[in-house]
């Protein structure tokens, strides 16, 4: 057991599916990441992602070209996410049941679509659509056990990364990141300081659209090189999971979204050892519900330990313990 | 005579009070609407994609009535929908998004399965045995989000559709492997003996038991929830939960209770469907009946005694939609877009309440001015003295 384990996490084979298979989930993740932040839950990420997928293909198929495919299932992602806002902040509607309703909508809508358009339910594989492109990286190509992994991946793990950064900017540097999250904490205190929530909370919905939008394409377009019905697999489910696990921010949503791509990836190679592929298939699910209970378990045991600390450092500065730590605590405490 | 026309009367005016008692029709009312509504935009996808709308149309409105084995066929589909419905009022009623009873039906026709193909047992005892089982193991299911929620905050819709996936991995390898016909070319269980089989109500029919057993657990559920202390219980810890742990409602266990017996309706309903439908397990993928049971228990406002009309309707659907798309160019798949946006239009407070919002503003309104009548009536008095 030990032997394989290691024979898979020293081959760069294994690591090449990681990286591939951790792209679309980073990406949706770091979408729930900034709805999350101003406190609406996007559970349509499925069915946006469905839609970008299938409209990817569709466009890419139609228009020979695999950008305006990308930007096509981009709008149409971006086209749910905003029903989903104004159903939920507009018409009052609840938003993780809107969510859910757009989920269904989209599972059955795509297929739908699918089968008035090429007579197929399950595959498009009729239609001739194009994928983006695989970058084979010039110099890092030679070195020898890197090299094989980060060359040859597509685009779109490169974006995932850049999206990685851009949100982190966006959160945490940008006025408009200051003010989602201060929608997010407070939505009377935002509004007068002059925010509009509503606003901000479509701003999010429809980034968080663009980012599942192309994690969805690269399913069908990079991925696999097809649309199948239900493509998108639960990826939508396991992003508003993951997000609990990043911890709210961009880097977390790294860590998160890597739990679900190793299980993937050592899915296939369990299955050369002779484990049912069905139990293997269920891995992923349950290893991220086990990531949550664990980071939850994580931090719970660290809010006693901060409240102790503060308990201990109030009693300490007021009996002379030492002058650095109430100054400490508090600045965790604003933390 | 005289006791007759008296009776007849009472009826009427029963009929006449169930009429102007909005309170009442209103649930009513929002499902006939739906219906009309969701009927109106289906034909209208219809003409959308269809060579031949006309008959497509047809087939989709009038299908499920036009043949006396599509209205067995009717009936026979609202039992999962049924099942799902009063087990997703539970969980509703708690003000939980938890849609593990998929997991609880698919599971369930699993033991089902296993009993019926391994047991051997007397006629009645048999399938007995597989719904009580079920029951037990998809209410053991059913409480796995609740603990989640409870324990470590996890959102219950979330967690619950990653176990889902879990769980449908774990049936079909269940199947696959313990329970699979090696004959069959297609995915299949061995068959199931012979007293597995619900008994049928009417001979050479589909219409089997299980819609019997379907009307008992309706009225069951309707006691449990609103004639006894834990189905009172579940509703105060739904409408506001600090308040019954104030009132010293043990809201744990009770949110872990209602999930159990939610878990268990759709457990009981996988047997059912098992041994009142079918002779092996042949599901290819998972139904997913849970997702229907949303709309029935939305549309039914929570209520088990709204359940077997939203069931009809949707059975409806579904029926209509499965007739339109075997004898025609429409997919199946379309309902589902249709039950998606339906749910939509009724979780938007705005739209579904729009009713009741106007005529509490108009009752507002009305009591209002009668105040003002009542209070100036006494001021002139007072200006007078």
């Amino acid at each position: 057991m030990t032997n394989f384990v290691a024979s898979v996490f020293s081959s760069s084979n294994y690591w090449f599916i990681v990286l591939r298979s951790t792209a679309p989930i980073l990406l949706v993740t770091l979408g729930a990441v900034i709805t999350e932040a101003a406190n609406i839950k996007n559970m349509a990420l499925e069915g946006s992602m469905l839609w970008a997928a299938l409209m990817g293909v569709v466009v890419s198929a139609w228009t020979g070209n695999a950008w305006l495919g990308l930007i096509a299932g981009i709008a149409s992602s971006v086209a749910i996410a905003l029903i989903l806002g104004l159903f939920a902040l507009k018409l009052d509607a609840n938003p993780v049941l809107c969510g859910v309703a757009l989920n269904l909508f989209s599972s059955g809508g795509t297929v739908f679509v699918l089968f008035s358009l090429t007579g197929d339910k399950g595959i498009s594989s009729s239609l001739s659509s194009k994928t983006l492109p695989f970058l084979h990286l010039p110099y890092i190509e030679n070195i020898p056990w890197l090299g094989s992994i980060l060359s040859g991946q597509n685009i779109v793990v490169w974006i995932s990364v850049l999206a990685v950064v851009i949100v982190h900017l966006l959160l945490n540097k940008a006025t408009i990141g200051r003010r989602i999250r201060a929608t997010g904490e407070n939505v009377e205190a935002a509004k007068s300081a002059g925010i509009d929530p509503v606003r901000i909370k479509f701003l999010t919905l429809a980034i968080s659209g663009v980012l599942a939008g192309i994690a969805g394409c690269f399913l069908s377009m990079g991925y696999t090189s097809n649309f199948t019905s239900g493509i998108a697999a639960g990826r939508g489910y396991v992003a508003n999971a993951a997000q609990v696990v990043a911890g709210g921010t961009a880097f977390g949503a790294i860590f998160a979204s890597l739990i679900f791509g190793l299980t993937d990836a050592m899915a296939t190679y369990l299955q050369n050892v002779g484990m049912p592929p069905e139990l293997i298939q269920a891995l992923p699910y349950l290893v991220t519900i086990l990531g949550f209970i664990v980071v939850t378990l994580i931090r719970d045991h660290r809010e006693i330990q901060r409240k102790r600390r503060l308990f201990e450092g109030d009693t300490g500065s007021t009996f002379g313990r030492g002058p650095g730590r109430p100054h400490q605590t508090t600045g965790e405490a604003a933390s | 005579m005289k006791a007759t026309t008296k009776r007849k009367e009472s009826v009427f005016r029963k009929i006449g009070y169930f009429f102007s008692d909005k309170e009442k029709l209103e649930p009513t009312l929002v499902i006939i609407f739906t219906a009309l509504f969701s009927i109106l935009l289906g034909v209208g996808l219809i003409f959308l994609v269809s060579k031949d709308p006309v008959q497509s149309a047809r087939n989709f409105v009038l299908g499920p009535f036009m043949r006396t084995y599509n209205i067995y066929y009717l009936i026979i589909a609202m039992v999962p929908l049924i099942f799902t419905g009063l087990a997703l009022c539970i969980i509703y009623q708690l003000h939980y998004m938890s849609l593990i009873v998929d997991s609880s039906f698919y599971m369930g026709a699993v033991i089902a399965t296993a009993i019926g193909v391994n047991v051997a047992l007397p006629a009645g005892v048999h399938p007995l045995l597989a719904m009580i089982l079920a029951g037990l193991v998809g209410g053991l299911i059913g409480i796995l989000p609740a603990i989640l929620r409870i324990k470590w905050r996890a959102n219950e819709l979330v967690s619950s559709l990653m176990l889902n996936y879990v769980f449908y991995f774990v049936g079909s390898y269940i199947i696959l492997y313990f329970l699979r016909d090696r004959n069959q070319a297609i995915l299949a269980s061995l068959p199931f003996r012979s007293t597995f089989a619900l008994p049928k109500l009417i001979p050479n029919t589909q219409l089997h038991a299980g819609v019997l057993i379907a009307i008992l657990f309706i009225v069951l559920v309707s006691i449990f929830l609103y004639k006894t202390r834990w189905g009172y219980q579940i509703r105060v810890t739904g409408a506001n939960p600090r308040f019954a742990a104030y009132a010293g409602i043990p809201v744990a266990t009770v949110v872990i209770l209602a999930h159990f017996i939610s878990g268990f309706i759709g457990g009981v309903g996988g047997a059912v469907e098992m041994a009142g439908l079918y002779r092996a397990f042949i599901w290819q993928t998972n139904p997913s009946y849970a997702w229907d049971g949303v709309i029935v228990a939305m549309l039914a406002k929570r209520n088990p005694k709204y359940v077997p009309l939203s069931a009809f309707f949707l059975a409806y659907l579904r029926v209509g939609a499965d007739f339109m798309s075997r004898r025609g160019d429409v997919a199946f798949e379309f309902v589902t877009l249709l039950q998606g946006f339906i749910i939509l239009i009724l979780a938007s407070d705005k739209i579904s309440n729009s009713l009741k919002i106007r005529r509490l503003r108009k009752a507002a309104l009305a009591s209002e001015q009668e105040s003002k009548a009542r209070t100036t009536m006494p001021s002139t008095e007072g200006n007078t003295l």
